[in-house]
């Protein structure tokens, strides 16, 4: 599904990832681990196509297709959604609103007639359910005046309405409490099928305990430093990341 | 070579008024051409002007168009451009002219006398000789002098004391073909004691070319009236417009101000407001979209003379391409109006580079126990919400046009009419982004 390959990129000129390398197929769950700068939420935010952010070097294919040459809009109808560390406050637009028009965009470009009204709010009503929200959150100002965790519980009912192809989830643990954590982790569960990936940035390996991955990266220094399986996010927890700060060259040379 | 001002003081010499030979009415149209005559047009050394050069505006000598081609047929043609799904008693008027074909003054309550202007001064009317004028202030600029010595059609307005309407009042002002009309549209509106009315005041353009429109309404709120007054300029491209509004409020009257401004080259509006009696309260919402080349200029003057009372102003402007606006917001606390509460922002949005504000707030207070404040700002779209936006599928041009539509609404969902907060999202799509609806853009 997603084929990354060689990928650098740079943020005001300053060199941020340096030749990532991944390879994401359907079904799969990735969870990318790292310190803090290792450039998890810059790999999460290319392959969205956000413009602040520069590829210099590599491709990245999605479905065969290069997904560095798409627009973000392009992007998002083609079935890849992020899932925001910080989700956007956006006074005056309401949050059903939203999601029926990223619904009925998805749907223009394929070619598919706008979803009926009815319909739509009996998908929105079903969806709000998996993540234990209130009805009155879709009638109010997309994230204005939601805590950290109703504005991430947000980005998991806009993903489950949105039915992404590829879901990547950008730090979307962080600030949550136990009861929060639980709730964006069984809106992922929820969503998990043979047919769709997932790529979850995370600092901690404490989401993990509730979305299982199939893979862990490391990240350091822009670059992924050691991969595996669960476990090796369980190593990760006991060891901390200090040791790809003693000795990254030789990690390097090992993956 | 005759100036300008030469110009419409002869067009309206040679013009036979309504009401001509009363007295006051004669003396008050005299007062207005002898003050236009001497201070004429202002100019850009005029520190109320300083921002909005109307040269333009002079380059073409407007006329007055004498008589009204009243047949079915013409009404006809020119129903299509009413708001739709307004229920409202509605007085239209075609190139300053009332035009009962098109009017449905059908259903005013008992104690509300309303007709047009011209009507009303042949009649003489009490209320009209009362209050015709009566609450100009000085500094009330040319081209209202101008408009005062023309005095001709409009609507006069009274609503007795205690009385409700149920619906709004609708007055429409059409300007035609071929264009080169001068229109000067005179309003009074007297709302009584302890009365409840919306008015809409709505002007539009049909000419390709060129016309310039001068009204001037007078809103007299009084005792414990509330009084929501909605003014919506639509002018053409080519349209010149100049547009003053002169309220007073007595006490604990409550007057919210609706003011939007969406059309002409050149806009102004200048909107004075008198807090005459003691917890007199008054919100004043206005929005303004210019694109292409417009100039929109707002002057807004709000003047505090007694203690204990309120006022509110939330100005809202967007502008795309080389589009200029001004907003001018005065607000004078005289000696011994204590416990003033005075609130005022200004917020604009930028589309474009080659878009400009000037924003000017000008706070005159002379009582030492007030509350006043004031902010402006001038800004444009957020990167990060467009990103968010089209991360979630939508084009660039829908996320823009959400966002920017956001904005406005802020100022357009207080308007209580549905009707008009549909038409006019309807024309903020149609304006900026070349949809009929927003929601049509996904």
């Amino acid at each position: 599904m997603l084929s990354i390959n060689n990928l650098h990129a740079s943020v005001q000129g300053k060199p941020i990832l340096n030749g990532i390398d991944l390879q994401v197929n359907p079904g799969e769950v990735h969870a990318i681990m790292g310190p803090n700068g290792s450039g998890k939420s810059t790999l999460a935010n290319v392959l969205a196509g956000r413009d602040s952010y520069e590829v210099t070097r590599g491709d990245v294919l999605y479905n065969g297709e290069n997904l560095l040459d798409w627009s973000v809009e392009q992007r998002a109808c083609e079935g890849i959604f992020l899932a925001f560390q910080y989700p956007v406050e956006i006074p005056g637009v309401s949050n059903i609103y939203l999601m029926k028009a990223a619904v009925n965009a998805r749907r223009k470009y394929r070619g598919m007639p706008e979803m009926a009204a009815v319909e739509f709010l009996k998908l929105i009503r079903e969806k709000i359910k998996v993540v234990d929200m209130k009805e009155e959150f879709l009638h109010r100002s997309v994230n204005e005046g939601f805590s950290g965790g109703e504005k991430k519980r947000n980005e998991i009912l806009q993903m489950a309405v949105i039915e992404p192809t590829l879901a990547i989830l950008d730090e979307t643990d962080s600030g949550l409490d136990i009861d929060a954590l639980k709730v964006v982790a069984d809106g992922v569960n929820t969503l998990r099928s043979e047919d769709r990936a997932f790529i979850v940035v995370t600092h901690y390996q404490r989401l993990l305990d509730y979305i299982v991955p199939d893979f862990v990266h490391v990240l350091a220094g822009g670059r992924i430093v050691k991969s595996g399986d669960k476990d090796l996010a369980l190593e990760l927890e006991k060891a901390g990341y200090g040791w790809i700060e003693i000795a990254p060259v030789a990690v390097v040379a090992d993956a | 070579m005759t100036t300008a001002v030469e110009h419409y003081v002869a067009a309206r010499d040679a013009l036979v008024l309504p009401g001509a030979g009363l007295d006051w009415l004669d003396q008050l149209r005299d007062a207005g051409a002898r003050r236009f005559s001497e201070k004429g047009f202002p100019t850009l050394r005029d520190e109320n002007w300083r921002y909005t050069n109307i040269r333009p505006i002079l380059k073409q000598n407007f006329n007055p168009v004498a008589a009204l081609d009243g047949s079915t047929g013409r009404a006809e043609g020119l129903s299509q451009h009413l708001l739709p799904g307004l229920r409202a008693h509605r007085f239209v008027y075609v190139d300053g002219h009332y035009m009962q074909a098109l009017s449905d003054v059908t259903g005013l309550p008992q104690g509300v006398d309303a007709m047009p202007m011209a009507d009303a001064v042949n009649h003489g009317l009490d209320g009209v000789k009362t209050w015709l004028g009566a609450c100009m202030p000085e500094d009330r600029g040319g081209f209202t002098d101008l408009n005062t010595a023309y005095i001709e059609d409009g609507l006069y307005l009274h609503v007795g004391r205690g009385c409700h309407l149920e619906k709004p009042i609708e007055v429409v002002f059409i300007s035609t073909e071929p264009g080169g009309q001068l229109i000067q549209p005179r309003n009074l509106f007297v709302l009584g004691e302890n009365t409840r009315a919306h008015i809409i005041e709505r002007y539009i353009s049909l000419a390709g070319r060129s016309h310039l429109t001068n009204a001037v309404t007078e809103l007299v709120a009084c005792r414990a009236s509330v009084v929501e007054h909605t003014r919506l300029q639509e002018e053409g491209a080519d349209a010149f417009h100049v547009g003053g509004v002169f309220m007073r409020l007595d006490g604990d009257a409550r007057v919210v101000s609706n003011n939007v401004a969406l059309g002409s080259m050149i806009a102004r509006t200048n909107l004075h407001v008198v807090l005459q009696e003691e917890r007199a309260c008054c919100d004043l919402y206005g929005v303004y979209l210019g694109n292409g080349r417009q100039h929109i200029d707002n002057f807004t003057q709000v003047d505090h003379r007694v203690p204990n009372c309120t006022s509110d102003e939330f100005y809202k402007g967007v502008l795309d391409d080389r589009a200029r606006a001004v907003f001018h917001g005065r607000i004078i606390v005289r000696e011994g109006a204590q416990k003033t509460d005075a609130q005022q922002q200004n917020r604009n949005l930028l589309l474009s580079g080659h878009a400009e504000v000037d924003t000017k707030p000008q706070l005159e207070i002379y009582a030492d126990d007030v509350k006043c404040s004031h902010g402006a700002t001038i800004g444009q779209l957020d990167d990060s919400a467009m990103f968010y936006l089209r991360s979630r599928g939508l084009d660039e041009t829908t996320a823009r046009g959400m966002l920017t539509y956001a904005f406005a609404a802020d100022v357009i969902n207080r308007i209580s009419s549905a009707p008009v907060r549909d038409h006019l999202e309807g024309e903020l799509g149609r304006k900026l982004f070349g949809v009929e609806r927003l929601e049509e853009l996904v």
